[in-house]
């Protein structure tokens, strides 16, 4: 199920995994899930994505060598219900500070062994403010070459899923 | 999802799930070319060339430019560059992802835990 405006998009999954065992995959295991693990931010290959456990955290990758690489931060955190992020990755999935755009995820016990997640993304007009700018990111080899691979790559993942 | 915007994206990943399309729109959105660049730079004739292009087309991947007698495509920015459009693909694959991921967490802790009942 999900429903999209101009300024957000939402989404809702259930799964069959007890509240405290989703909660900790969506926010401990980030890099056993995320789409783009193989496109990752930094330059070095990505050994795990890590969402420190209170408001006001980071949210970071951290590269096999050691490096950092900024996502975001963490608005609010309250495990095994709910948390939110602020991501900060620009059109090119670069951080860019002045990029403020929320996630807010809800996890709801369906029953003992069944959790309902509901994902928010917000505020994704933080984009549309400069559009010039955001058009010549697209048009820059590193911002379409990047989006073309992230195209083919989620499209080669839906394609896997319905095989 | 709107249900006219998961048409377009569906459309767009449709166009794109061709490898031949894939690689022709790769070189189109390094530069802008003509179907005869396109055609000298991959093994594949020139109506068939056209023939991609035409579906990229539809799909609003690329657009037809002409600049006096000469045709050529370039990325079409307006149809492909909604990063909103993106980013909400970007999350039912990820969701669907996480998905599996925490099912087969759940599974492993309760056959885990079963073991450990039974010793």
């Amino acid at each position: 199920m999900s429903t999209t405006t101009d300024r957000m998009v939402r989404k809702s999954v259930t799964v069959a995994a007890p509240l405290a065992v989703a909660f900790e995959v969506f926010t401990a295991q980030i890099e056993a899930w995320w789409p783009m693990a193989s496109h990752h931010i930094g330059q070095a290959d990505c050994a795990a994505v890590v969402i420190e456990p209170q408001a006001g955290g980071r949210w970071f990758e951290r590269g096999v060598d050691g490096s950092e690489c900024d996502w975001g931060r963490v608005l609010l955190w309250d495990a095994p219900n709910r948390v939110m992020l602020m991501w900060q990755l620009n059109a090119q999935f670069q951080f860019d500070r002045s990029i403020e755009t929320e996630v807010d995820v809800c996890f709801t016990a369906i029953d003992a062994r069944t959790t309902r997640v509901d994902l928010e993304h917000r505020c994704l007009d933080a984009y549309g403010a400069d559009a010039p700018a955001m058009r010549e990111a697209f048009n820059s080899p590193n911002g379409w070459n990047g989006m073309l691979e992230h195209f083919a790559q989620v499209a080669g993942t839906l394609a896997a899923a319905r095989a | 999802m709107k249900a006219a915007l998961a048409q377009a994206s569906a459309r767009r990943f449709a166009a794109l799930g061709d490898p031949t399309r894939l690689q022709v729109f790769a070189l189109i959105s390094r530069a802008p070319l003509s179907v005869a660049e396109v055609a000298a730079q991959l093994p594949v004739s020139r109506p068939a060339v056209s023939q991609h292009l035409k579906v990229l087309a539809d799909a609003g991947l690329v657009q037809l430019e002409t600049i006096g007698t000469r045709n050529h495509y370039r990325p079409d920015t307006d149809g492909v560059a909604s990063l909103r459009d993106f980013i909400d693909s970007l999350w039912d694959v990820g969701l669907a992802r996480f998905k599996l991921q925490a099912e087969k967490v759940a599974r492993e802790r309760a056959a885990a835990q079963q073991r450990k009942e039974k010793r």
